[in-house]
């Protein structure tokens, strides 16, 4: 990549499960320090692509995947790459909340374990420097030792974000990551996007083109395995190109 | 009119389902009574503590003998001894069907596991008998292939599918999200297996191996036909030992009715319950008291 | 392909502490770029581990499978030859070291298929009320208790119940009676547990939907959940009557008997049974040595017929799925 802004990049991606093609030529790139919003109706592929960034898919056997995605320039399914150090670099905040069954502390710690980091103090740091870059600092500081599943579900998302964090991505991918919560609690999940981006390529799926227009410096619009726009969000949102673009956001359909 | 009719049908429905579902209970309660009833009196000729801990089985000589320790310590050994084999192999296995396995595979494995199961048990004694007792007999040049490893080993196979297949549901039942969670931090599938999955179906496991051992405990055919029938406390894993199921199953047909040898037989059968009734309390407690973690709440 | 440390720390430049909106306390930039070398250098050694640990669980698995391929093995290889017309249809003779073992089969048939037929309305009932009927409580926690302990009670100690209060304090004698009731109350658990499997999976929407449609809870059972579950249930019930059929110590005092001429003609007769004829045979027979073949052909013929039914299980349940669907 000549354009040393972009972090992640896909090419010519199509997707298959097996027969089923979900992503047709997709080709997109992603900016560092900037958050990119994925919309479109549901089953429209926008989570599949999202989830080809970090190869989750790879978890389907009877997925396949043709084209590129290029993160600092270099092919990540190239045979070459190591998938477990891809995902170390591109962390994921899912749709549900998915908290370990593990202490608060435990759940951060839990990704710098596995990736060698060994001394306590060090650990002890970089989980209390993650927690409080997620916003979660004050209300869990006194718990660390309490389980994460008693926390509400807003604050097991904001864990979950600490624990992505925590092991230092350079890419954060986010699936839906608001729509389980209350709209407290997403208005929080919010904040925290737009602080963490100061330091994070951001990439989020998300349903509410509301959340989209808050959230987002560039706005992608995908439509049955399609790309179909993609520009920066308040033009995409005001002045779309497309007819389909303007239909959907205007809520003509999905 | 009618509503009030059917809402008495309900009723009744209910209450008729209610009475057949305490049946297991009754029929529970009706073996302990009768393992009582007809073990209890054993103890006007015996004290407890003698009957326990006594070291000689010989219920037929004059006078005769009723120490059942040397069968406990044989039920024990051949258990515990089955266990180190099949914890392992049945764990494994069950991590391998659930995690690692392709679909294809699975479909294969799980059939033969479950079939493995449904072996008889006195087959499963009989090949012990046939084919494996020789077979040790000519590689450790023992005196004897029927003996407390042998049994051991069939046991173990006999364990392997409740161990497999318990332990295989729980770690199924370990929400997906959890994996996706722990591999999306640059964890490996085994890092993701022993540090998220594993604890998080802890609970299952250990019923299942506890389950497993009682199964092992209680089994009699294959003690009976494998075990070698030497009523002596073992000095080594290739001694021939009795265990308390195949002690009642081989005398049971001999001892004359309600006699002493006949009461010290269901007696053993009480100690031998009790054993089993211990077992799976402890497993049905673990099971309530660590539910298994479902989806993080929200 | 790794990218250098320089690129990396130019990632995260002075640390935007305003980042958090939260007073954070001092930390150190330098601390922070560690995870990046030590996951390098983790990484090979971390695919090394993995792969050695897989192999070791691919094993396991294989052994259970080998396992079950040897013992059928040996039965086949040294009981094929066993096995004849005459040996499925005559009765044994010359004490038992010649001819078939008729009564055997027909024996164990009975035993079986007589502990199903009371094994299975109970069990089915029982799985009912348990799933559709009970609310959490003390009582359903009675009950299940007793179910689980009830299939944890060993095989032997139903042999002495069987004894004890069928053959003797209902007088029933040694019979097929007292054999099948005894190995029906073995199968309980089996088919209570099955039963509530196969209930439970039959999704909610179904019961609202009946229910939503004026339907009483019991016509929804009855109508609607359980010939959902009936594929489940039928799988469950032929696995009951295979263990029983395999079953020797519950059926050793209260119902098998060395030897009996003739086939049964009630259910108060005694009789032989295949599991009970290979103990026979393997450790009392006249002459064990020379009936060998004897003993390896009824071990197959069980064999067969318990792996059979387990197999017909299996068929059925994906039939009948694939029907619902």
């Amino acid at each position: 990549m000549s354009d040393n802004n972009i972090k992640m990049a896909s090419e010519h991606l199509d997707f298959y499960y097996g027969d089923f093609k979900a992503l047709h030529d997709v080709s997109l790139q992603f900016r560092k320090k900037q958050v990119t919003a994925l919309i479109g109706p549901s089953g429209c592929g926008k989570s599949t692509y999202l989830r080809c960034l970090n190869r989750m898919n790879d978890l389907i056997p009877i997925s396949r995947v043709e084209g590129k995605i290029l993160l600092e320039g270099e092919d990540i399914y190239n045979t070459s790459w190591d998938v477990v150090s891809l995902r170390r670099r591109v962390g994921m905040v899912f749709q549900k909340p998915n908290p370990f069954p593990k202490t608060i502390f435990e759940n951060v710690a839990y990704g710098l374990r596995v990736n060698g980091i060994r001394d306590k103090s060090e650990i002890e740091k970089r989980v209390t420097e993650s927690i409080q870059q997620a916003a979660l600092w004050d209300e869990v500081k006194d718990r660390l030792q309490e389980s994460a599943l008693g926390l509400s579900g807003g604050q097991q998302q904001r864990l979950c974000i600490a624990r992505a964090l925590a092991v230092e991505p350079e890419v954060v991918l986010m699936d839906e990551p608001a729509s389980a919560l209350d709209p407290i609690a997403t208005q929080k999940i919010e904040e925290l996007i737009h602080e963490l981006k100061q330091q994070y390529t951001i990439i989020i799926v998300t349903h509410s083109m509301q959340q989209a227009a808050r959230v987002s410096d560039k706005t992608a619009f995908f439509y049955i395995g399609k790309l179909i726009e993609v520009g920066d969000t308040d033009t995409l949102f005001t002045r779309p190109r497309l007819k389909q673009t303007e239909d959907y956001i205007t809520g003509r359909f999905g | 009119m009618t509503g009030n009719r059917r809402k008495k049908a309900e009723k009744t429905m209910k209450s008729l389902f209610f009475i057949i579902a305490t049946a297991s209970v009754a029929v529970l309660g009706m073996i302990m009574i009768f393992l009582f009833m007809e073990g209890l009196p054993i103890f006007k000729e015996v004290s407890v503590k003698n009957f326990l801990f006594g070291k000689y089985w010989y219920p037929t000589s004059d006078p005769p003998d009723f120490g059942i320790f040397p069968l406990i310590i044989a039920s024990i050994s051949v258990t515990g001894v089955s266990a180190v084999m099949a914890i392992p192999l049945g764990v494994m296995t069950a991590v391998y069907l659930a995690e690692l396995a392709s679909k294809r595979v699975a479909e294969i494995v799980k059939p033969m596991v479950e079939l493995l199961a449904a072996l008889p048990s006195v087959v499963i004694g009989f090949f012990g008998m046939v084919v494996v007792a020789p077979f040790l007999q000519d590689i450790f040049d023992m005196p004897t292939g029927l003996n407390l490893f042998n049994a051991s080993l069939m046991l173990a196979f006999m364990s392997i599918p409740t161990i497999c297949s318990i332990s295989e549901d729980a770690i199924y039942s370990v929400p997906n999200a959890l994996r996706e969670g722990s591999l999306a931090l640059g964890a490996t599938q085994w890092e993701t297996i022993i540090r998220v999955v594993l604890p998080a179906s802890i609970s299952g496991i250990s019923t299942a191996v506890i389950l497993g051992m009682s199964r092992a405990i209680g089994e009699t055919m294959v003690v009976l036909m494998v075990a070698g029938g030497a009523a002596m406390i073992p000095g080594s894993i290739f001694d021939p030992v009795r265990p308390m199921p195949a002690s009642i199953a081989a005398e049971m047909a001999e001892a004359p009715f309600r006699g002493e040898h006949y009461y010290a037989l269901f007696a053993t059968g009480i100690v031998l319950f009790l054993f089993t009734l211990f077992f799976n309390v402890i497993a049905d407690f673990i099971s309530n008291r660590y539910r298994q973690v479902g989806e993080a709440s929200l | 392909m790794d990218i250098t440390q320089d690129e990396y720390q130019d990632e995260y430049p002075e640390k935007e502490q305003k980042a958090t909106g939260k007073a954070a306390p001092e930390k150190t930039v330098k601390a922070r770029y560690g995870i990046q070398e030590a996951a390098t250098r983790l990484q090979t050694r971390r695919a090394a581990k993995q792969r050695m640990i897989f192999f070791f669980f691919r094993g396991a698995a294989i052994i259970n499978g080998l396992a079950l391929f040897i013992i059928v093995f040996f039965m086949v290889k040294n009981g094929i030859s066993a096995i004849s017309w005459e040996f499925l249809t005559q009765v044994p003779r010359s004490s038992m070291t010649q001819g078939g073992i008729l009564p055997c089969i027909i024996g164990t048939l009975y035993l079986s298929v007589g502990a199903i037929l009371v094994a299975l309305p109970i069990g089915v009932a029982s799985a009912i009320y348990l799933n559709e009927y009970a609310r959490p409580g003390k009582v359903i926690r009675i009950i299940r208790l007793g179910i689980n302990n009830l299939a944890g009670v060993p095989s032997v100690v139903f042999g002495l119940f069987g004894l004890a209060f069928f053959v003797i304090y209902l007088k029933m004698g040694v019979s097929i009676l007292a054999g099948a009731l005894t190995l029906a109350a073995m199968s309980l658990p089996v088919i209570i547990g099955a039963t509530e499997e196969a209930l439970k999976s039959v999704p909610d929407t179904y019961r609202e939907a009946s229910l939503g449609l004026g339907a009483t809870k019991w016509q929804t059972i009855y109508r609607v959940v359980v010939p959902a579950a009936l594929p489940g249930i039928l799988t469950g019930s032929i696995l009951g009557i295979s263990r029983a059929a395999g079953e020797t110590a519950p059926i050793m005092f209260t119902a098998a008997v060395f030897y009996t001429p003739k086939l049964p003609d009630s259910i108060f007769d005694e009789i032989m049974a295949l599991p009970y004829h290979i103990y026979v045979l393997a450790t009392a027979g006249t002459d064990i040595e020379a009936t060998r073949p004897l003993q390896y052909g009824t071990a197959l013929v069980l064999i067969a017929l318990v792996l059979g039914m387990n197999l017909i299980a299996i068929v059925w349940r994906s039939r009948l799925r694939k029907k619902l669907k």
